[in-house]
């Protein structure tokens, strides 16, 4: 077993340095190759260039299937419901953050 | 250890249908789920309508707790009678996947082994990423520096059994970490067999409400309150910055709401986010009749109607 305590660690802000492929977010989530490919056929997912020979994606990719993962499994919705209720999740955060900047 | 009533956790009648059960977990798992609640013990309580419902929605679990029912009230110390299963079989494994249940629960069915992560390759396999989440305070990213993080880390046991563990790690918060970023730590993850890499540690940030400054992005609003004299004629007035004091010259003429921008004062980045201070005119009252007379005064010099625009 590890010690309790360690030392100081470092790392980098994930988001600003991570580009991902379709294996490594199927190994990352734990999840079939597949079902990253229909992240991205429902439009959960975006390509940074849809074009490319091989899919690439930005670090957020990672938080933002994780979830819909955790959504899917934990309340049952299939993934059209899922990609609806990330839709309206970032909207109604958006909301909530205009209100807090108390927009006139 | 607490018994727990999952029928009150459910809100539901003990009597309750299977589709009765099922709908109130369907609601509670959405009011509660981490992703979606904005509620403050979210978490804890997705976790234990999820435990209640595992019990309840099989018709075997139901019967043997229903069983206990009769025996100590809620909240009373509780202990399970020795062969208090007996003729029930529980179909399927036990708790699947990454739940991790109370004491109650597993004194009873047992803990969380098996299931998908007794998969040990005792030679190249990788081990385990780690996935977290924390509160950190807004100076960790305006400053950067080190912070002490606790993290709940689940384990599985010599007996097989998925424990939470307290870890305490020193972390360099990368300056410039916006609320839901990741700080990826290598290979702090569960070790990896004896040939495979160790897996990482994903910490996901998020800021604690800061008594002054609200985020935006990378920019930063304070409201900061001002005398209807200082908006009119102008002024210069101390205002906290992360960065210190500075003397903020508010112009002339200022309504309330008008937004002053002092560029780069936000989160820091290669552009780095501005700071917002926006006026808001607070009244100064008329307690004495000194200062009755002076607004009496200022009524009399100044011919204004703050409702023209109503048309009244």
């Amino acid at each position: 077993m590890r010690p309790m305590n360690e030392g100081s660690l470092s790392g980098e802000i994930y988001e600003e340095y991570a580009v991902l492929s379709v294996d490594d977010l199927s190994r990352l989530c734990a999840v079939d190759r597949t079902y990253i490919v229909e992240l991205v056929e429902e439009g959960v997912l975006e390509a940074i260039e849809v074009r490319a020979p091989e899919w690439r994606f930005p670090g957020a990719a990672l938080r933002r299937a994780r979830t819909a993962l955790r959504l899917q499994r934990d309340l049952e919705i299939n993934l059209p419901g899922v990609a609806l209720a990330l839709e309206l999740m970032e909207e109604l955060e958006r909301l909530r953050r205009e209100l807090r900047m108390g927009r006139q | 250890m607490e018994f727990k009533d999952y029928y009150k956790v459910m809100g539901v009648a003990r009597d309750a249908t299977e589709a009765q059960i099922k709908q109130a977990y369907r609601k509670l798992a959405r009011k509660y789920h981490p992703d979606v609640s904005k509620e403050k013990d979210a978490e804890a309580r997705f976790k234990e309508v999820g435990e209640a419902y595992e019990v309840l929605k099989s018709a075997e679990k139901r019967a043997a707790y229903d069983q206990l029912g009769k025996g100590p009230r809620p909240g009373e110390d509780f202990r399970p009678p020795p062969d208090w299963n007996s003729g029930f079989e529980f179909s399927g494994a036990g708790p699947g996947g990454n739940a991790d249940y109370s004491d109650f629960f597993e004194s009873l069915f047992g803990g969380a082994g098996g299931g998908r992560r007794s998969r040990r390759d005792p030679h190249d396999a990788r081990g385990e990423d780690h996935h977290a989440k924390v509160l950190l305070d807004l100076e960790a990213t305006l400053q950067g520096g080190s912070r002490t993080l606790t993290l709940r880390i689940p384990e599985i046991d010599e007996q097989g059994r998925l424990v939470s563990k307290e870890r305490v790690l020193n972390v360099q918060v990368p300056k410039g970490i916006l609320p839901g970023q990741t700080i990826r730590l290598a290979g702090q993850g569960s070790s990896g067999g004896a040939q495979g890499a160790a897996g990482d540690l994903y910490i996901e940030v998020e800021f604690q409400p800061h008594p002054l400054y609200r985020v935006d992005g990378r920019d930063l609003y304070l409201d900061l309150p001002v005398a209807p004299w200082e908006a009119a004629l102008g002024a210069s007035v101390k205002t906290p910055t992360p960065s210190g004091t500075v003397d903020l010259k508010i112009p002339a003429g200022s309504r309330q709401g008008t937004k002053l921008r002092l560029k780069s004062r936000g989160i820091p980045a290669s552009t780095a986010g501005d700071f917002y201070v926006v006026l808001q005119i607070a009244l100064a009252p008329a307690t004495d009749d000194k200062a009755k007379s002076a607004y009496v005064a200022l009524s009399e010099a100044i011919p204004f109607n703050p409702r023209a625009a109503l048309g009244v």
